[in-house]
């Protein structure tokens, strides 16, 4: 076993999940193919906003991935730092407006 | 900074940049060979389909040192091409149909005979092309030579490795990026890049480190905007160029830890469609000291023309040269990765 969870290289090997469960696999590989194409947003969009999403969820194999793939669609580091930022906003965003639930919450057990 | 050669570094010697391209590591040996994917489809051995551009490296010499650059070219290069195989290539090309003449170097202003050369070439009704680092052209000695250009016709392919300041000076130095706004403007103002002159200015995108280009089309709208809102630059195209694994740039994936990632990259990125387009069939390269390659690149792994090709200026065949051999190795994946490379950008 590896003596750490991530690996770099096991991003190369995610073809290999359809081993253990090859109809879900190659449905799955499908339709992520079939998201990322061209179509009503460009693939270049696609991956600008693919990359905040893995900083979302943060997921290291799809930070290394979406990177790579937004320098390769020609973002800017500026571009791609406010794509992150705009993930980070939402998942603060997240957190900050269950204030509205806390202050609610006072509200109704003070006097 | 210096050159490689200067430094007395390893990576300077062509036989160690090949061994390490094919024998770096264990995963890196284990790459397929070029010549096996090209015979997989039926491309091998590879052939010219017939000589169009004679891209002649006038010298290794310039006034910058970029940290991808191939040819390790800098101030410390003293290899120069002289009048004397300058006249050779102007026989050559007289007795050719070849249309095209694509200068080179190094910097290729900086060659002495450079205004007498694209003088004579002018006379023979050639097309010119000549590959500026823009920077030059921000030089006493030089500040004339736009005007000179236009006067012949001369098109001008220029590096803008991005059109942002950080990426672009992280690879050609600090500064770089102010002094080429300011010579692409000056380019604008006598005429280039602007449709009804006809006079071409184009620009070159590589990537800032161990990735391929982007599309080129998207990238050109993408240059296009940022250099019009930003500077009121225009310009005709764009040319993505995949950088190879040789000389600095070849030292920086070492360096960095990427190499075997961007060999594998390359490799598993070939596409049939670029292979078919790759630049060393329609084109003929000429080294500083008269010495016939396949294509630039080949230069500065000092791979000759080989299988009974022509070796020489002096030697100059078309009709030899046309029917070549191509000489391969693993760099060469760098031409048929993604969407294919060559010095006119992608090949698909």
């Amino acid at each position: 076993m590896e003596k750490t969870y991530y690996n770099p290289d096991d991003l190369k090997k995610f073809g290999d999940v359809g081993e253990f469960q090859k109809e879900l696999a190659d449905k799955f590989f499908d339709y992520y193919g079939t998201v990322f194409a061209d179509s009503a947003l460009s693939a270049r969009e696609k991956s600008l906003i693919a990359l905040a999403v893995a900083h979302a969820v943060q997921c290291p194999y799809c930070i290394d991935a979406y990177t790579t793939e937004s320098l390769e669609k020609g973002y800017s580091e500026e571009q791609m730092m406010e794509a992150v930022h705009v993930a980070t906003a939402i998942r603060g965003g997240a957190s900050l407006v269950h204030g509205v639930q806390m202050m609610n919450k006072v509200d109704k057990l003070s006097m | 900074m210096k050159s490689l050669i200067a430094q007395s570094h390893s990576l300077a010697d062509p036989k160690v940049q090949l061994d390490v391209i094919n024998n770096h590591s264990e995963k890196v040996r284990n790459l397929d060979k070029f010549e096996e994917k090209l015979e997989d489809i039926g491309l091998y051995p590879l052939r010219p389909t017939g000589i169009e551009i004679f891209q002649i490296n006038v010298g290794y010499m310039c006034n910058m040192t970029c940290k991808h650059c191939h040819v390790d070219a800098g101030p410390d290069r003293k290899e120069i091409m002289t009048r004397e195989t300058l006249q050779y290539c102007l026989e050559a090309l007289n007795n050719s149909d070849i249309q095209t003449v694509d200068l080179t170097g190094g910097a290729p202003e900086m060659n002495p005979h450079f205004r007498w050369f694209v003088d004579e070439v002018s006379k023979l009704g050639k097309h010119i092309i000549v590959r500026s680092n823009l920077t030059i052209l921000d030089t006493r000695k030089f500040e004339d030579l736009p005007q000179f250009m236009a006067d012949r016709g001369v098109e001008i392919t220029c590096s803008l490795p991005f059109y942002s300041k950080r990426r672009t000076d992280i690879q050609r130095g600090d500064g770089t990026y102010d002094k080429s706004m300011k010579v692409l403007k000056l380019l604008n103002e006598i005429g280039y890049g602007k449709e009804e002159t006809g006079l071409l200015l184009n620009l070159v995108y590589n990537p800032v480190g161990a990735f391929l280009p982007p599309n080129q089309e998207e990238l050109r709208d993408q240059y296009k905007e940022r250099l019009w809102n930003e500077h009121g630059i225009v310009f005709n195209d764009l040319y993505t160029i995949t950088n190879l694994p040789i000389s600095r740039y070849l030292n920086f994936l070492v360096e960095s830890g990427n190499l075997e990632e961007y060999m594998e990259k390359l490799v598993t990125s070939f596409n049939p469609s670029a292979a078919m387009g790759v630049m060393c069939r329609n084109t003929i390269s000429i080294g500083w000291d008269g010495s016939l390659y396949d294509c630039d690149f080949n230069q500065m792994l000092q791979m000759k023309t080989n299988h009974g090709a022509p070796r020489h200026i002096k030697e100059w065949d078309l009709e030899k040269l046309n029917s070549r051999e191509i000489v391969l190795n693993q760099h060469c994946y760098g031409c048929t990765a993604g969407a294919g490379s060559s010095c006119g950008g992608a090949t698909t």
